[in-house]
């Protein structure tokens, strides 16, 4: 789990530079970034990287559905007055939940964008790379679109509240100290990946 | 004080419970929450009713025997504290009090407020010791324990086994007194030497076990009566992870 989810964490970054570059002015943007994604397909270490990202989510997935019915079989028979919530932040108790949002979100992702870049015929631009970027930029023009962004990535961005923290904690790190430097860089991570990624379909929904 | 108690009956294991009301006249706000459970039995039994039965022994905070969910929260309301070392002060007159047992599926319920924890038992079984033969107490400095390990064993040590940890835990993982359990060993130069097997033995026991899977929401260590440190779980997995990857 921890592995699998810090292994998404750096996927993350790279992923989102790569997206900042749609924010670059229009005529700019639009050939470096079909240059950009025609680059990532071709290359064989990123061919290597893909791979082991498919198997990260689904190993991540296929855990994180064995700990919720572990923990579903171990809690027993509800408490009649419940108040145990006090004592944990409620995203670190609905990581399921927000894992799923972030699940069905990635479906859509890839199909919207994954999918018709990789076998899907879409137009080329004037140096012959497909044109990715119009594809996104024509998405993003509708604000249900938009919106579905936003909640997803809102959901992401409380996974990886509790998440970046806890992986350290799950791999064993136990130093009083340390830990409470990657809790601070954890809450870090997550708002500049929210941030970071909410800026893009918003600033072209807006500007474009 | 009135108080309206709203408290767990159950027969055995294989019957269903529920929740039985009764009111109690004259409370004190001196009394402990057990003595105001014995008020309540002394008034069952005189009126031929089966009492409730509860686990309790030392009543001053050390043995964890007393452990049930007071108002949906284990122990009770107060930080830090054990059901026998609650009072009845952190209640006021007309208020109502649900008492439940701990519930998770690794303690079933023996009866009414009495679970059975032989999971922890049995967790401290797999490797809970050191399997040499210390003998008696020995001189004090013959061997070098500095001072800062001594107190982190201590820490660890502290754990009463309660199992308000499970109780709280939305998993109901036994993380935390296990990993307290490995830790106060883990410390110390006696414990130090099989602390891998002990490490594996233990968490792998757990594991068979009907506890769920930690997922850090630190909660344990919130409710817990003595505090202890939801970093003996990150420890536990320290050494766990060391094990697996040496072998
Ligand atoms: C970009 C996508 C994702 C990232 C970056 C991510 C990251 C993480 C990280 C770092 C952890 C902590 C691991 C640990 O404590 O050892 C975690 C835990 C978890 N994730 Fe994800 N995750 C992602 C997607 C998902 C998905 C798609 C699901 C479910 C369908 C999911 C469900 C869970 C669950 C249930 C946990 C366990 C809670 C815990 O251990 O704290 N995650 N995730
Ligand atoms: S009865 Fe011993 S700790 Fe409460």
């Amino acid at each position: 789990m921890a592995l699998t989810g810090l292994f998404l964490c750096f996927f993350l970054i790279i992923h989102l530079l790569g997206n900042l570059q749609l924010l670059l002015p229009k005529e700019e943007a639009q050939l470096q970034y079909n240059l950009y994604s025609h680059f990532l397909s071709g290359n064989i270490l990123i061919k290597i990287v893909s791979y082991v990202l498919y198997a990260s989510i689904l190993l991540h997935t296929i855990d994180a559905i064995y700990l919720s019915t572990k923990a579903k079989k171990a809690s027993g028979e509800t408490y009649v007055k419940d108040k145990r919530n006090r004592a944990s932040k409620w995203y670190s108790r609905q990581m399921m939940l927000l894992g799923t949002i972030v699940f069905a979100f990635l479906v859509i992702h890839f199909k919207d964008f994954w999918y018709p870049y990789k076998f899907g015929s879409i137009e080329t631009d004037i140096n012959g790379n497909k044109d990715l970027y119009s594809l996104v930029v024509v998405s993003f023009q509708e604000l249900w679109y938009v919106i579905l962004y936003a909640v997803a990535i809102l959901a992401l961005g409380f996974h990886l509240l509790h998440g970046f923290f806890s992986a350290f904690r799950s791999v064993g790190l136990y130093h009083p100290y340390y830990t409470k430097i990657v809790k601070t860089i954890g809450i870090g991570f997550a708002v500049l990946m929210t941030f970071g990624y909410l800026i893009i379909p918003f600033y072209i929904f807006l500007k474009l | 004080m009135k108080i309206y108690l709203k408290i767990w009956r159950q027969k055995n294991k294989d019957t269903k419970g529920q929740l039985e009301d009764h009111t109690l006249d004259n409370v004190s706000a001196e009394m402990s929450f057990l003595e105001m459970l014995d008020m309540l039995n002394l008034k069952l039994a005189k009126s031929g009713e089966r009492p409730v039965e509860f686990d309790h022994d030392c009543r001053e905070g050390i043995c964890g025997q007393c452990g049930v969910m007071i108002n949906g929260i284990a122990h009770g309301p107060l930080k830090n504290t054990t059901t026998c070392q609650l009072h009845m002060r952190s209640f006021k007159d007309g208020d109502t009090i649900y008492i439940e047992p701990f519930k998770a599926k690794a303690f079933p319920v023996i009866r009414d407020l009495k679970v059975d924890r032989t999971g922890f038992d049995d967790i401290i079984a797999a490797g809970g010791y050191v399997s040499v033969n210390t003998g008696q107490a020995p001189e004090a400095n013959s061997i070098p324990v500095t001072h800062n390990e001594a107190e982190a064993a201590f820490d660890s040590a502290a754990c009463i086994g309660c199992g308000a940890c499970v109780a709280t835990c939305k998993n109901a993982s036994a993380a935390l007194f296990t990993s307290a359990k490995i830790s106060q060993f883990t410390h110390l130069p006696q414990g130090k030497k099989e602390s891998a097997k002990r490490t594996v033995d233990m968490v792998n026991r757990m594991e068979e076990l009907d506890f769920g899977h930690c997922t850090n929401t630190e909660a344990c260590q919130i409710e817990c009566p003595q505090d202890i440190s939801v970093l003996n779980i990150a420890k536990m997995n320290f050494e766990y992870n060391k094990a697996k990857l040496k072998k």
